[in-house]
């Protein structure tokens, strides 16, 4: 996750939609928890058992400051340490299109958890569209600040590669929240105007 | 000075009753040295107590006298505003049972008798260094701890949160694990047999002899640090230059800089350790396994109640990472409170008393600033 829109309203909002979603009480995994705000968040406003992972060793510390449970690793070489269904939920906040092997990392979500949170900047929000096709290069935004040489957002997606995916792969989406400049959106009826301008959104998935 | 504890005296607790072992036999009495930084508070929940590596002692930070060169073995994480700060803490470092530096050992006398124990000294186990630790604390009145150590030290820190769990609320292992693999033996196994074959051993009764079986002892030491570098370390330290020389001397005698360190380092080991001393504590290391008696790792954590840290480094091939994540591992699975960090180093298993400065930050964001209980 980008440190700018790491402070931003969207993200906070964000954070609101997904602590909403989980139930008092859970036990929860955030991978790519960053500086543990969000997993804070859950354990003071949902009581959660939590534990975060995180491959970049500031981060891991600002998390084990706010008193929290945090495994230092890389997400793309899996879950190995957790157990089958050993978690109620499993966070992969603004994550998903910086992996490696995104089919693999919610492969494994799937396994170690009951239900996962997937969020991600939609690819083909309007905007983007539209720079890419005005400008002729890569699109860059608050959501998405990086120049196509240096971006962690190696496997960019759009909200119907998701549906798609999940299809495939047989994967449930049980709720989709689409999000535009930090409000929530209400979903259209048909799937492509949402895809066309939601600028992130996130879903709740499971088997 | 300011940031260190001062000058310091180790002091001597003389246990007066038996001490059963692990093995069954029974030790009659036994002496524990160790030192302690900072002050107990009323409540005597403040403590932490630091946990030796294989040859270390109690004397762990600070230093003995005035003139006194060299500081305690931990001193870089021990002392005001350190990792483990003695403004807030009261530290403890003890001399491990088996040891040469003042807890009893084969180097120390049979109780009533002038007549040193040597091989009649029975073989110690983790488990019973531990006792004698927890012997030590409840003299000093201590009744929560959080345990610190690193390599072995780390196991004895883990031994600790799962025998003393009621009275452990954090713990932190540093590039450890919860049992040897074959290879780590098999290096030990190479120093006791240099030890054992040597002319000077005399099984074991060699203390008032004219000789030593110093060559033994120093031969277990460079295998030692070998195993404490890695191939990058060696490499940077000393690569293939040859020792005060342009060209080798085509005779056995030392040729290379690495050849040299390793004579140092055995030597120097020799003026300052116990040769059965290694032999007992090399074969504690070996034996333990945190899960033999609970069938599974899981189930040995399961009555925990600490908050754990465990910490490696890249570069340790004799604890590697993935010891240290199998640890981890099986505490999610007991569901118990904890954190992992893999600490970027070139310098081998060595790291853990060299990274300091990444250690005190981990280490002291996960004490956090009510210590072991920031929840």
């Amino acid at each position: 996750m980008n440190k700018e829109y790491g402070q931003s309203q969207g993200l906070r909002l964000n954070y609101s939609i997904i602590t909403d979603v989980v139930e008092v009480g859970a036990k929860v995994i955030d991978l790519g928890c960053g500086d543990g705000t969000l997993l804070a968040k859950l354990i003071a406003e949902k009581k959660v058992k939590g534990i975060g992972v995180e491959i970049d060793q500031e981060s891991v510390i600002s998390s084990l400051e706010k008193g929290l449970s945090v495994i230092q690793g890389d997400i793309d070489e899996g879950l190995k340490e957790f157990q089958d269904q050993e978690f109620d939920w499993v966070i992969l906040n603004q994550t998903l299109q910086s992996t490696e092997k995104p089919d693999y990392v919610v492969d494994e979500m799937l396994r170690v958890g009951k239900k996962a949170v997937v969020s991600f900047p939609n690819f083909a929000y309007w905007k983007v569209r539209f720079y890419l096709f005005f400008m002729g290069k890569m699109p860059k935004s608050k959501i998405l600040p990086f120049e196509w040489y240096n971006t962690p957002n190696i496997h960019l997606l759009t909200v119907n590669d998701f549906y798609d995916f999940c299809k495939k792969r047989n994967i449930k989406i049980l709720k989709s929240v689409y999000m535009t400049r930090a409000n929530v959106r209400k979903n259209f009826l048909i799937r492509s105007l949402s895809n066309f301008f939601a600028e992130e959104v996130i879903f709740v998935i499971s088997r | 000075m300011e940031n260190n504890v001062g000058i310091v005296q180790t002091q001597y607790l003389e246990v007066k009753e038996p001490l059963t072992l692990e093995s069954g036999k029974v030790l009659p009495e036994y002496t524990v040295a160790y030192e302690n930084y900072g002050e107990l508070n009323e409540n005597c929940d403040n403590a932490i107590l630091v946990l030796h590596a294989l040859t270390g002692d109690a004397h762990a930070a600070g230093k003995q006298s005035e003139t006194d060169k060299k500081v305690g073995w931990w001193n870089d994480m021990i002392g005001p505003h350190k990792a483990f700060d003695t403004n807030k803490y009261f530290v403890v470092a003890s001399n491990m049972l088996g040891g040469c530096s003042g807890t009893t050992g084969p180097s120390s006398f049979k109780p009533q008798s002038n007549e040193r124990y040597g091989l009649d000294f029975p073989v110690i186990t983790i488990e019973d260094t531990i006792k004698v630790q927890k012997k030590l604390l409840d003299f000093l009145g201590v009744k929560k701890v959080i345990v610190a150590g690193g390599s072995m030290g780390g196991m004895q820190a883990l031994e600790w949160s799962i025998t003393y769990s009621d009275m452990v609320s954090a713990c932190v292992i540093i590039a450890s694990t919860s049992k040897l693999s074959a290879q780590s033996i098999a290096f030990n196994a190479i120093g006791r047999n240099a030890i054992l074959s040597d002319p000077n051993f005399n099984q074991g009764k060699y203390y008032d002899a004219q000789t030593q079986p110093e060559r033994g002892l120093a031969i277990a030491r460079m295998v030692g640090h070998v195993t404490y570098l890695c191939e990058d370390a060696m490499q940077n330290k000393f690569a293939r230059r040859f020792q005060d020389k342009e060209k080798p001397d085509f005779d056995f005698n030392i040729d290379f800089e690495v050849e040299s360190y390793l004579e140092y380092q055995g030597q120097t080991f020799v003026d300052r350790f116990d040769a059965n001393s290694y032999l007992y504590i090399t074969k504690a290391v070996d034996l333990y396994d945190a899960a033999q008696k609970y069938g599974s790792l899981e189930n040995a954590l399961k009555k925990t109640n600490a908050k754990f840290l465990l910490m490696s480094f890249t570069s340790d091939w004799l604890f590697p990472t993935v010891q240290s994540k199998e640890i981890v591992s099986a505490l999610v699975k007991a569901k118990k409170d904890v954190s992992f960090c893999e600490i970027e180093s070139p310098c081998g298993h060595d790291a853990f008393l060299l990274e300091f400065e990444t250690q005190t930050k981990i280490i002291k964001s996960f004490l956090g600033v009510n210590g072991g209980n920031n929840e």
